[in-house]
């Protein structure tokens, strides 16, 4: 499919489902297992906004999961119907932005053609690096809409449509993931959540209009992780070529927003220390589409750099600590260029963005109550984000959360402050078979 | 020493014992034990189902490999039920006398997490079981003494060295002679009071090792239980060193997803 836009009438929607179901019959015929799950969500905005609708979430969603263990291959088929009575569009389905009543969530094939040699071919979810919930070079696609309207963490890795290989020699791993057309972030829009658009907050009288990298084998991205163990230690280098993978730049000409070339080398290092985890996780972002940095309209190129450690502090309570910065590399150059274009500079961020991240995660009646909480706070931009879950498990089959996501901070265009207008609590109730 | 367990005790090495009329002290006991429950083989597979007391249940596949030299080892478990862990990972590093390293896969996320070490005297994914039962406890940990010497059986009273950091006063483990496998453990609280009893309520005999086949652990306190019920144990099946790897945790091996 060029896009998967798949025109949608009532019988094909029928059509659809049959497929499914029928699928399954055959699935359960051929000794594949096959579970899944159904899951009503709610969430609310606790503050009145004219931008978006006051409900952030009311959907029902069933997922399945079909999976294939042979001695030749691995095949997984996964995907979610879901009725999103927030969305606006319910009846296309695109499975580029998991818009519409199905998203595909995986359907790929494994086979190991060398016995030092893996290979997944198909729609897959990639995660590597070390961050917890901070991404330095891990440039596959997340779905930040998703994770701050209040589905489960699931979400928050959207899939990828890859060729993935992996290469185990005796010196070192390698991993390579090929990912023929770009994708991008399933990033906010505006659409469920209002963001700052570079003069305004703005929501759903402005939804973002993007100009994607779209063309086959054309606008394509490559990953690479070369990763071994050194004692205890998990040493690790990437690469990355593609995309800003969130628009990270304007077309003055258009007024669409883009996706800048940009290009990542990294490295992680990941092992114990004293009685905890220590990690640590660098990355030089080249937007090479703009490396002087003089194009007001594209994101510079930053250094990030990640510290972090994790222990537990007391028995079934462990404690997450991080340190975050960004920095703008050419930021004299950005203002300079603005300034030349009589454009106000009064709310470019700062030369670096530091945060600081906490995570308590506390087991309770016999691991059966999780609850956990996410803060993250910038010193400098004095904005932050918190986000607290509980998860009960009723039984084997019967779990409830409760979730919230909140912003806070002083200004409108910071980081995570021009969120703050999106405050939400969520609540589900999940049935897995 | 290490047998409250027994969930590994699957393992169980038959070390062949000379009867005769040499007596072992406590020490050598508890070393034999500690081989018997956790070390038969140079590798070994199960299945597992831990049926928990509030009807709910815990099923894993489990792979361990012995180092070559040396009392490290490595585990593998994969997770199939129930719904919130099924496809789940785990892989142990198990360094005795100090911090096991330990790696959890999310598949949903794809992603390799390092798992803090933590009390080991906390619960195994929810169960009466505790970390420590199925990891071992260290032998150094524990003073050992024999308080008797029964025509079957060893009986070894346990004492922390360190009080301050478990919740029992002492424990003692009645200890079979001929396959040094421990069968019954009960562990006294801080007054004295019996609380905790682990048995290793069924024993056959797998590729010529005893080999628990069911044990059951229970919480006079809360009245709780777990029974876990072992399947397709096998020894000696030649698991690779490269098995218990980050590789492995994101595409589970067919030695687990047959």
């Amino acid at each position: 499919m060029a896009i998967e836009q798949i025109s949608s009438s009532p019988p094909l929607r029928l059509l659809l489902v049959m497929g499914l179901l029928s699928t399954t019959a055959w699935l359960h015929a051929a000794d594949i297992e096959f579970h899944g799950f159904g899951e009503y969500r709610y969430g609310e905005r606790l503050d009145d906004q004219s931008l978006e609708d006051d409900r952030s979430l009311n959907e029902l969603r069933v997922q399945g999961d079909a999976l294939w263990y042979h001695d030749l291959f691995a095949a997984q088929l996964k995907g979610d119907l879901v009725c999103d009575d927030v969305a606006a569009d319910r009846d296309s389905i695109d499975l580029e932005t998991g818009e519409g009543f199905f998203d595909l969530r995986q359907a790929n094939i494994l086979i190991s053609p060398l016995s030092w040699m893996d290979l997944k071919a198909g729609r897959q979810v990639l995660t590597w690096g070390t961050g917890d919930l901070v991404f330095i070079n891990d440039q596959f696609p997340k779905d930040w809409q998703s994770f701050f309207l209040g589905r489960d963490v699931e979400y928050l890795k959207a899939p990828s449509d890859a060729l993935f290989v992996s290469m185990f020699p005796a010196v070192a791993n390698i991993d390579v993931a090929y990912i023929p057309r770009f994708d991008a972030d399933r990033h906010i829009t505006g659409e469920r959540l209002s963001y700052w658009n570079g003069q305004a907050v703005v929501g759903q009288d402005a939804v973002l209009v993007t100009d994607r990298p779209n063309d086959w084998f054309e606008d394509d991205e490559i990953a690479v992780r070369v990763y071994r163990n050194t004692g205890a230690f998990e040493l690790a280098l990437y690469g990355y070529h593609g995309y800003w993978k969130s628009p990270g730049g304007l077309n003055p000409a258009t007024g669409q927003w883009i996706f800048p070339g940009l290009a990542v080398y990294g490295a992680s290092a990941r092992g114990p220390l004293g009685n905890g985890i220590m990690h640590a996780e660098a990355g030089y972002y080249d937007s090479f589409d703009d490396r002087d940095g003089n194009n007001p309209f594209i994101n510079n190129s930053e250094a990030r750099l990640l510290l972090g450690y994790e222990r537990e502090i007391a028995a079934d309570l462990t404690m997450g600590v991080q340190y975050y910065v960004e920095r703008m590399l050419d930021r004299d150059e950005h203002i300079a260029a603005l300034e030349s274009m009589a454009m106000p500079i009064d709310t470019v961020r700062d030369e670096d963005r530091h945060t600081v991240t906490l995570r308590l995660t506390y087991l309770a009646m016999n691991q059966n109550l999780v609850l956990s909480c996410f803060t993250r706070y910038s010193p400098n931009e004095k904005d932050g984000y918190v986000k607290p879950t509980a998860t009960y498990k009723m039984s084997d089959r019967w779990q409830a959360t409760l979730g919230g996501n909140i912003f806070f901070g002083d200004d409108e265009h910071t980081f995570l402050s021009q969120f703050k207008d999106n405050n939400n609590v969520d609540g589900s109730v999940r049935l897995s078979f | 020493m290490s047998i409250r367990t027994l969930l590994l005790g699957v393992f169980v090495a038959g070390l062949s014992v000379s009867t005769g009329a040499q007596e072992l002290d406590a020490d050598a006991i508890v070393e034999k034990a500690n081989r018997a429950s956790y070390y038969a083989g140079k590798d070994g597979s199960a299945k597992v189902k831990m049926a928990l007391s509030d009807g709910r249940s815990r099923e894993f596949a489990i792979l361990r490999r012995n180092a070559d030299e040396g009392m490290d080892q490595k585990f593998y478990v994969y997770f199939t039920a129930p719904a919130d862990v099924r496809k789940m990972a785990y892989l142990v590093h198990k360094h005795p006398g100090g911090n096991d390293d330990r790696w959890l896969f999310l598949p949903a996320l794809n992603l390799v997490k390092r798992i803090a070490p933590g009390d080991k005297r906390t619960s195994f994914v929810g169960s009466d079981f505790l970390y420590e039962d199925v990891s071992g406890r260290s032998l150094a940990e524990d003073a050992h003494e024999l308080i008797e010497t029964t025509d079957t059986q060893y009986v070894i009273k346990n004492t922390p060295k360190n009080p301050d950091t478990v919740e029992f006063s002492s424990y003692t483990v009645w200890i079979d002679k001929a396959t040094f496998l421990p069968r019954k453990a009960e562990y006294l609280d801080k007054n004295g009071k019996l609380y905790r009893r682990v048995a290793a309520s069924k024993v056959e005999d797998v590729k010529g090792v005893p080999t628990v086949m069911e044990s059951t652990v229970e919480d006079l306190a809360s009245g709780s239980k777990t029974v876990n019920t072992f399947t397709e144990v096998d020894y000696d099946i030649g698991l690779k060193d490269r098995l218990f790897t980050e590789r492995f945790l994101r595409r589970p091996p067919r030695e687990v997803t047959r």
